[in-house]
């Protein structure tokens, strides 16, 4: 047992697959000699060699584009684009080819890529650096979507990640490189679609993910002096996502709160207040209720910032005042 | 277009100048003033000229279905055989080949059958080839996007010591894509087996080339990036089939990508769903209809004796037989189990997907019993 900061983890995790499969080889702006500009890939280059540890031009939809081209021949690949913002730069490749090729080609080619990349606020990036853009691919067909919140699983999803045919976007937060946790020694595989209880409780659930999971967990621990029993899911994974850790525990608390960092509209969370109705509305005693970053860009001050992300004390007082 | 030497350089051999637009087989409708050797025999002449007849059967025989209803959309490759069965007959096996919505002809000389290429396009079924067999990727209707694709199988073979090259077939239009900027660069950085072959037919949909772009040629992207780019008057099989050869050994040779333009004319409108009347003059079109690769071989081969009219009329009469074997192939093309919808989405089986196939099989046991 080791403790790693989240930022380490990412290295760890990858080494972890490098050394297991000669094949892999990964593609991204400054991952080399830099070691990634959030340090997440320090140390790779080293080890495994500029040929597998490639630096790329500026170049988002060729990074992905050829990653898809390499992973055609069966090699599995790992493309890093810089910010998750860029998505947006090279989204075509993403939505368009990589979710849609074993499709149309009716199973016959896997893209087996795991597309990392920084997503989040709160390291005052601005509004094109700090967005969370899970929900970006969580609605196409094809894609899998990955955020996780510890360091031991940044290591055991990204491994299970690289080990998957599908293409994956594996969603680093800039806001949790800096944070610690205890990593098992020995190989580390987790399996993608599987929600962790962090907290048992019985009056109510968060449903949290990434940067907003050590939030809830906060928020759960005031709530716990006002006599209040949350219960805390991390999803860490939005495709495949656990609906029956979901429902499960709201049939156990009767209520849901959902913790989003991204923009209100179309979150991760109304795809969940909508399972939550369809399949455990007998089990509800109140309306779902959603806390997320209002329908507005990040700003850059962090005066501001700070005033947008759901915070600690947002939620806590979210579910203070709508829980009875 | 002039007959100018474009200067071009190439990684590891430096600057260096090719020939401008490399002609072999004269050209009947215009003095040609320098005519290069070609690297085929009698006997492959002879076998290109049939292809060529018998694959622009098969595009007429598409044009024909989708006026009957029985095919969606057709995008027809009329007047570029030359660009396409020339570059196609260069390749060896283990090439691959990315191809754009219109490389029908490219298609048929890599091996699929026409049903195989046609299920899209009838709207039978999902895709229909095995890319993996043909070394035939998805053809691919988005512009440009697939050259960044050859661009990365190219790097992983090059990496696995694997003797290939990947070419992708792009069009004019799409040199103004930033995909195609992105994979040429991407390929001239990292020294990729990489052919761009550019079949320069003039037209974007309506959109002319001198709309497309300033550059006096598409080829000079290449020197530009660093790489080799050479010009090849597209309608001429054994000129396409002599430069692409050259490319691809340069390709493979470790050297580096290669760009080669090939200087073609779209005859048919973009698709059926295009009316090229509204954007195009009948003079225009008609210049290069008597600039028609298929006269031109024929023209070359009749001066070399060879082609009699017994020749000339089996030529015809297998291609025929060809088209209507491939109509009743095409017409035959059935449907599958529609529940396969939810497979393919992810590898293995999904509770989500599972959920929503069972609510399709309850639908369509509802309306049978309807």
């Amino acid at each position: 047992m080791a403790e790693l900061t989240y930022r380490n983890a990412v290295a760890y995790g990858i080494a972890q697959e490098m050394r297991r499969d000669p094949m892999l080889v990964m593609l991204g702006e400054d991952i080399a000699g830099a070691g990634g500009v959030f340090k997440t890939t320090v140390g790779l280059v080293e080890e495994f060699g500029p040929l597998r540890v490639r630096d790329t031009p500026i170049s988002e939809q060729a990074i992905l584009g050829a990653a898809m081209g390499a992973a055609m021949t069966g090699i599995p690949v790992i493309a890093e684009i810089m910010f998750s913002d860029f998505l947006a730069v090279c989204f075509d490749i993403l939505a368009n080819e990589m979710a849609k090729s074993r499709y149309m080609t009716g199973g016959q080619m896997t893209v087996p890529v795991v597309v990392r990349t920084a997503n989040g606020a709160g390291s005052r990036f601005g509004a094109q650096h700090s967005q969370s853009v899970e929900n970006w691919c969580m609605m196409i067909p094809g894609l899998k979507v990955v955020a996780p919140s510890t360091p031991a699983d940044v290591v055991g999803l990204m491994a299970a990640a690289i080990r998957d045919p599908d293409p994956v976007v594996f969603f680093e937060h800039k806001s949790l490189l800096a944070s610690k946790g205890e990593v098992p020694d020995g190989e580390i595989i987790d399996e993608l679609g599987t929600a962790k209880i962090l907290r048992e409780g019985t009056d109510c659930t968060i449903a949290a993910l990434a940067y907003m999971v050590p939030r809830a967990l906060e928020a759960a621990e005031h709530l716990a002096g006002d006599g209040i029993s949350a219960e805390v899911i991390d999803l860490r994974s939005l495709v495949p996502l656990d609906t029956k850790a979901i429902l499960g525990s709201v049939e156990k608390t009767g209520r849901l709160y959902t913790v989003e960092e991204n923009p209100r509209l179309c979150g991760w969370g109304a795809e969940i207040a909508s399972i939550v109705a369809d399949e455990g509305f007998w089990n509800l005693d109140g309306p779902v209720v959603r806390i997320t970053t209002p329908h507005i860009p990040i700003p850059s001050a962090d005066v501001l910032e700070d005033l947008t992300i759901p915070s600690t004390q947002r939620i806590y007082d979210t579910i203070k005042t709508t829980l009875n | 277009m002039v007959d100018n030497p474009i200067e071009t350089n190439s990684p590891g051999s430096g600057t260096r100048i090719d020939p401008g637009i490399v002609r072999c087989l004269p050209d009947q409708t215009r003095p040609t003033s320098r005519l290069l050797e070609h690297k085929l025999t009698s006997d492959e002449l002879l076998h290109l000229y049939q292809r060529m007849v018998e694959i622009r059967r098969f595009d007429e025989l598409a044009m024909s279905l989708q006026r009957q209803g029985q095919l969606g959309v057709w995008a027809s490759c009329l007047g570029q055989e030359a660009a396409q069965i020339g570059s196609a007959y260069a390749l060896a096996d283990q090439d691959w080949v990315f191809p754009s919505y219109r490389e029908t002809a490219v298609g048929l000389m890599r091996g699929i059958t026409p049903g195989d290429l046609l299920h899209q396009y009838r709207g039978t079924w999902l895709g229909g080839y095995d890319p993996y067999k043909h070394r035939f990727a998805m053809n691919s209707i988005p512009i440009a996007t697939h050259a960044l694709h050859a661009t990365g199988l190219a790097m992983a073979a090059k990496r696995a010591g694997d003797n290939l090259v990947s070419v992708a077939y792009i069009g004019d239009g799409a040199t103004s894509e930033g995909d195609a900027h992105e994979a040429m660069n991407f390929a001239a950085v990292f020294a990729a087996p990489v052919v761009f072959f550019v079949q320069n037919n003039h037209w974007a949909i309506s959109v002319p080339l001198s709309a497309q772009t300033a550059s006096p040629t598409l080829a000079d992207r290449a020197p530009a990036l660093g790489f080799r780019g050479m010009m090849v008057d597209g309608n001429d099989v054994a000129a396409v089939h002599r430069v692409m050869s050259d490319a691809l050994e340069h390709a493979r040779g470790g050297h580096g990508p290669v760009l080669v333009e090939a200087i073609t004319y779209r005859i048919e409108s973009h698709t059926t769903a295009d009316d090229h009347t509204r954007y195009r003059t009948a003079a225009e079109v008609e210049e290069w209809r008597e600039r028609d690769p298929i006269a031109r071989l024929e023209h070359h081969l009749d001066s070399l004796g060879m082609l009699t009219d017994d020749i000339r009329r089996s030529t015809r009469e297998a291609a025929d037989a060809k088209a209507s074997a491939a109509r009743i192939e095409i017409l035959q093309l059935s449907a599958g189990d529609p529940t396969e919808l939810f497979q393919h989405v992810y590898h293995g089986e999904r509770p989500l997907l599972q959920e929503q196939r069972e609510m399709l099989r309850a639908e369509l046991r509802a309306w049978e019993e309807m």
